[in-house]
């Protein structure tokens, strides 16, 4: 059996990997929700869009409720912490997951143009929506997160929704928005009718640079603008789960922590693919620029990640209460078990996952869709 | 101290929330085998008419599936947001069951109903019918792990209290997977979900009968629901005698909260049939009793005590004072990490520790408590009863029922006379809201008689919610009850319409407009 530093160190790993599988399966869903309304124009171009979507949302959705499962049984004190820390902000989010699978199935079912119109509308900002406030929420772990814990490890919270719309994180935002934008453009560019497709290649040349401004701006801002969080000296990597047995405090830059170097070689993979998405889509190598976006979101979240390492949630209100990798997880057992769980499905799903898109391959056609009943 | 508010709105909004998503939920599981019957039968006889079947329940499938993905991830989350500190509490033994589930269930069966509407042309026949196999398992693999989860939080098994963590921790998954709870709670509500989508075929189908409609197809889809929703009723009613018998075992103040069983009777004891539970008096008025039978049901034999109420208080009143000197002991030990006779006492009595924390609800500092603070506590321990007594009443009579109308339908459907009376189409109707009557009475009597505590005997449920603000959860409630009323409206609008036009208006078939169709 492992060490518990250990499998605490795979756990931090597959919480990036569950992560990024979010990001890359659930984010192109939403990217192509929230462009909806931009690159599809007609009744008969929407349905086909969103047909592309259609039979693999479901499964793609997993990816976030997989990721808040394993949270709960591989970091209880994150999960505590983070969801009920960000109440408004996890409601907000949440109401946006309910709204798609109910408008994806219910919009073609009523022919009524306003009924489509209503929910092409809902639609598009239940797909702004999660990038932009998981961003939010992700900038706001830089700055720090106002709670702290008592001896019995009751957390408490002080501060509201409108406390985590600072700059910082409002730009950390829109970088995620950029980022799931250009993912769903790729995706449509893909799967999609050609005059849909056009569309696509058109919009990437645009959204994919922004990304990589905002993105490096937002880099720019960290490293000179925002102090980082570091741990006392004598940190017990291999004991309990109890926050407050620990020092920490500030240190100058998040750059200075241990997995600095790696940060900067993911943030480089990141511009450098989504940098590439536009030129090879407009090369028509679609399905390429789709893997360059994924490694652009890849890159994204463990730049972040690393930076922030052994940081998960750190306390602006008292450094010795934020929670690390080395003490927010589950018991040692659990652990284990969850990575023997994993280590056994993780693969099957990516299996079957695959099967059902080769099933699924081919573009959604406009003819396609005229012919078809609509029935799902 | 915690606010009362704040965890009466928490438990307002995760009862409501749970109730709603629990209307979805079962239909899922028990359509998806009749789907996947219905397939068997098209594949097998190769008839066109089986394939329209699956393929247009199929459609009222999808549109209930897409609300219960839909309501399913308010659940997940709500742990977090609203029950901050039960998730840190447990969250090592809980969240185990629950991840699984999205690893072995949930993401088979997300990513097969894909298959299941758009496959139909992709796939050869047999591939199909082996999606929509693989889907209904799934959907009961999902049921088993969430009711795993559930079970522990009846009868936590396989864990202890960490003093260092400040939380449950597990000691033993077998313990947990294999509780003896989570079996008979699996089986008793996978059935309660095939009774549901055999009474939702049922009913729509008779429907189809009274207006002299989809004759064939009617008549076909319901032989599938008779036999499939007799051999469930049948089945949740012996089934949910096993669950009795497991209660007993370790929620006697559930069970005999749920018998108005105010005081310990001599074995056997006899059982209930009616009365009005007094909850002042402790004594329930113009009770009906049948000797002998509750004594049976629960310990299954002639000669073993049921405790009433009044004894399970006393009980309770010991093991708070035993909680806490486990309680005093903790704190001496925070102190001083090597006190060894703190220690000592702490292991003693560490098994009563949850019992201290209901003193919690009365005063900040349980080494504090007074002698009617313990009463009140050991009080508190007492759920509704009269809520209890009746909720379970309702639904064994519904099973009842369920047992004789589908033994009737499959009588009926053997000598092919389903469309014989008129006055049974209509009962088969009417019937249609009472099984969903039924489950949702069923997940009351098990969670609301589980109070009050969230995980029994361990946490409170007063101690489990989030350090939030009585705004903010009266706003997220408010939030919810619109939009799920919105949802609500939406959802039963689409049913009805497409139940409505049935497989003719939608031109699945007769099969000269089947042709259209394609």
């Amino acid at each position: 059996m492992f060490e518990y530093e250990t499998l605490r160190l795979i756990w931090w790993l597959l919480l990036g990997i569950l992560l990024i599988g979010f990001a890359i399966m659930d984010g192109f869903d939403l990217g192509v929700a929230a462009l909806l309304r931009v690159l599809a124009r007609e009744d008969d171009e929407r349905r086909a869009l969103l047909e592309t979507i259609e039979p693999t949302w479901e499964g793609n959705q997993v990816w976030l409720i997989l990721g808040a499962g394993a949270v709960f049984a591989a970091w209880p004190l994150l999960y505590a912490a983070a969801f009920s820390g960000f109440y408004f902000a996890m409601l907000v989010v949440l109401l946006a997951f309910i709204v798609r699978p109910v408008g994806f199935n219910f919009r073609n079912k009523i022919g009524d143009p306003r009924w489509r119109e209503s929910w092409d509308w809902i639609l598009t900002v239940a797909g702004l929506v999660p990038p932009l406030i998981f961003g939010v929420a992700f900038g706001n772990l830089f700055l720090g997160v106002p709670f702290r814990y008592d001896q019995t490890l009751r957390m408490s919270y002080e501060g509201g929704l409108l406390g985590l719309l600072r700059p910082f994180p409002l730009l950390v935002g829109l970088v995620c928005v950029a980022m799931l934008l250009m993912h769903g453009a790729t995706w449509a560019a893909v799967k999609a009718d050609e005059s849909i497709a056009r569309r696509a290649e058109r919009v990437l040349r645009w959204i994919a640079p922004a990304f990589v401004l905002l993105y490096a701006a937002a880099g720019v801002w960290l490293v000179f603008g925002v102090p980082g969080y570091t741990l006392g000296p004598d940190a017990v990597v291999n004991g309990p789960s109890n926050p407050l047995a620990k020092d920490a405090g500030l240190t100058s830059s998040w750059f200075d922590g241990p997995l600095a170097a790696p940060a900067w070689g993911a943030a480089a993979l990141a511009i450098l693919a989504a940098l590439a998405v536009p030129l090879l889509a407009t090369r028509r190598a679609h399905a390429t620029a789709f893997v360059a976006s994924s490694l652009a979101l890849a890159g994204t979240i463990l730049s972040a990640g690393c930076a922030l390492f052994p940081f998960l949630l750190p306390s602006s209100l008292d450094p010795r209460s934020s929670l690390t990798v080395y003490d927010a997880s589950s018991s040692r057992t659990t652990l284990g078990l969850m990575l023997l769980a994993t280590a056994i499905f993780l693969p099957l799903i990516l299996a079957y996952t695959a099967w059902v898109y080769r099933v699924l391959r081919g573009r959604v056609t406009l003819e396609h869709i005229r012919q078809s009943h609509g029935m799902y | 101290m915690i606010d009362e508010s704040v965890v009466a709105l928490s438990r307002l909004q995760f009862a409501l929330t749970a109730l709603y998503h629990f209307l979805f939920v079962p239909l899922t599981m028990g359509l998806a085998w009749m789907l996947a019957i219905m397939e068997a039968v098209y594949v097998m006889t190769g008839r066109e008419i089986w394939k329209r079947m699956t393929q247009f329940w199929g459609v009222l499938f999808g549109i209930n599936f897409a609300m219960g993905v839909a309501t399913g991830v308010t659940m997940e989350f709500q742990f977090g947001t609203n029950w901050a500190y039960y998730s840190h509490y447990v969250g090592d033994i809980f969240g185990t069951p629950l991840a699984i589930e999205g690893l072995m269930a949930f993401f088979l069966e997300a990513t097969f109903i894909g298959l299941f509407f758009f496959g139909w042309d992709r796939l050869s026949r047999v591939k199909h019918l082996v999606v929509t196999f693989v889907l209904a398992l799934a959907t009961n693999f999902s049921a088993l792990w969430i009711l795993i989860a559930n079970a522990w939080m009846q009868n936590p098994v396989g864990s202890q209290f960490n003093l260092d963590t400040m939380r449950m921790e597990i000691t033993s998954f077998s313990e947990v997977v294999f509780n003896p709870v989570a079996q008979s709670k699996f089986v008793h509500t996978v059935s309660a979900g095939y009774v549901i989508g055999a009474m939702f075929v049922l009913s729509i189908s008779a429907w189809y009968l009274l207006r002299g409609r989809n004759v064939e197809f009617a008549k076909r889809s319901m032989t599938v629901a008779a036999s499939f929703g007799l051999a469930a009723s049948l089945s949740v009613v012996v089934l949910g005698d096993e669950s009795g018998y497991t209660v007993s075992e370790n929620q006697k103040m559930k069970l005999a909260a749920i018998e108005a069983m105010w005081k310990t009777e001599p074995a056997p004891a006899s059982f209930t049939a009616f009365g009005f539970p007094d909850v002042a008096e402790r004594k329930t008025h113009l009770a009906i009793h049948v000797p002998w039978v509750m004594g049976i049901i629960g310990t299954r034999s002639l000669d073993t005590v049921m405790p009433g109420i009044d004894q399970l208080v006393l009980d309770a009143e010991r093991r708070i004072g035993n909680g806490i000197k486990a309680y005093r002991a903790m704190l001496a030990l925070r102190a001083n990490r090597d006190d060894a006779q703190a220690r000592a006492e702490f292991e003693a009595h560490k098994g009563d520790l949850g019992y201290a924390l209901l003193l919690k609800k009365f005063l900040d500092d349980p080494v504090q408590a007074t002698a009617a603070d313990i009463q009140k506590a050991a009080d508190s321990t007492i759920p509704n009863v009269p809520v209890l007594f009746w909720s379970f009443r309702i639904m064994v009579a519904c099973g009842f029922w369920f047992i004789a109308l589908f033994a009737y339908s499959f009588w009926l459907s053997a000598r092919r006379e389903l469309d014989r009376h008129r006055w049974y189409l209509k009962a088969a109707l009417w019937s249609l809201p009472l099984p969903w009557l039924a489950a949702e009475l069923g997940w009351i009597v098990a969670e609301y008689g589980r109070q009050p505590w969230a995980i029994e005997g361990v946490l409170p449920t007063a101690l489990g919610v989030s350090s939030v603000s009585v705004a903010q959860v009266a706003t997220s409630l408010v939030g919810f009850v619109a939009f799920y009323t919105a949802l609500a409206v939406l959802d039963a609008m689409l049913m009805l319409k497409y139940a409505r036009k049935g497989p003719d208006g939608l031109g699945m078939w007769p099969p000269a407009s089947a042709a259209a169709y394609h």
